[in-house]
């Protein structure tokens, strides 16, 4: 927990896992202002709505999928390997932030929603609750 | 404060989350000069450059693709990323939204001038191609030994 002159010149991360210091905590919280929306496609069809997201940059473990009573919120963080000497020459993508939100119907079934990450193309598949299907087809297109 | 007490104590998590913080700090707060090349805003897909003393980085934001279907040339100092991305079409129901890019795209982007065309190498991965070129050793630092 000694904060020696060293600590200044490791990489962040070591700092923020020894949690010493404030300067050092203030350059831990240098947040992003804003999160990028990402652009989806909704589609529906007698089975449910699938939604498809592109989220660049975003793997399985750095998603976050959430259903609050109506709501479903996909947030999402970039990771791409920056070294640490580069500099900024050109950038129209300026956060490494996503979200977008949406308000889901009370046919469809939140317990029922699977996801998957391909690409960087997220896809969500939200059944519709087994008593609104017409017919009780269970077919699973992959 | 709170966030940072809160996420501390996952090492994983620290380290994604400085890697994203790296990408934050190097990319948010640079101004925008218009490169003659620039395309409207929200155009598929967009690019990220950075520049290191020993190599140039591109980094195309273009989820969805099959590598098979991107194409990278350079000539010059001017490198061109084209391709194609299919787009998924179901037809047993409705879209409501159709956001994504579906179609052929192409991009061009002029690198700095001292970039070694030969040592040139495209990734695609999560949605992310990105495109590293080294610089010619002339124009990187050198150390000069003093006798």
């Amino acid at each position: 927990m000694d904060g020696t002159q060293g600590v200044a010149k490791q990489p962040a991360q070591n700092v923020a896992n020894q949690g010493n210091g404030k300067q050092e905590q203030s350059t831990q919280r240098t947040e992003p202002q804003f999160t990028l929306r990402p652009l989806v496609d909704i589609f529906e069809n007698e089975r449910g709505i699938t939604l498809q997201a592109d989220l660049p940059g975003v793997t399985n473990d750095r998603l976050n999928l959430q259903v609050d009573k109506d709501t479903l919120r996909v947030t999402g963080e970039a990771a791409i390997g920056t070294p640490e000497d580069m500099e900024a020459l050109w950038a129209e993508v300026r956060s490494t932030r996503y979200e977008r939100s949406f308000a889901l119907s009370s046919e469809l079934d939140t317990e029922k929603i699977s996801a998957q990450m391909k690409n960087g193309v997220l896809t969500i598949d939200i059944p519709k609750r087994a008593e609104v299907q017409p017919r009780k087809v269970e077919v699973r297109v992959a | 404060m709170l966030g940072y007490l809160t996420t501390s104590d996952s090492g994983l998590f620290d380290h994604f989350r400085e890697l994203h913080q790296q990408m934050d700090r190097l990319f948010a707060g640079t101004p925008a000069p218009a490169s003659i090349r620039a395309v409207a805003r929200g155009s598929y897909p967009p690019i990220n450059v950075g520049v290191t003393p020993g190599e140039v980085d591109v980094f195309v934001f273009a989820a969805g693709l099959d590598p098979k279907n991107i194409d990278v040339s350079i000539q010059q100092n001017v490198l061109t990323i084209s391709g194609q991305r299919i787009p998924d079409e179901k037809t047993d129901g409705n879209y409501y939204l159709r956001e994504r890019f579906g179609g052929e795209f192409r991009r061009a982007v002029a690198l700095p001038e001292d970039v070694d065309v030969d040592k040139l190498e495209a990734t695609y991965r999560d949605g992310v191609l990105n495109v590293r070129i080294q610089r010619r050793e002339a124009v990187k630092p050198r150390q000069i030994q003093i006798n």
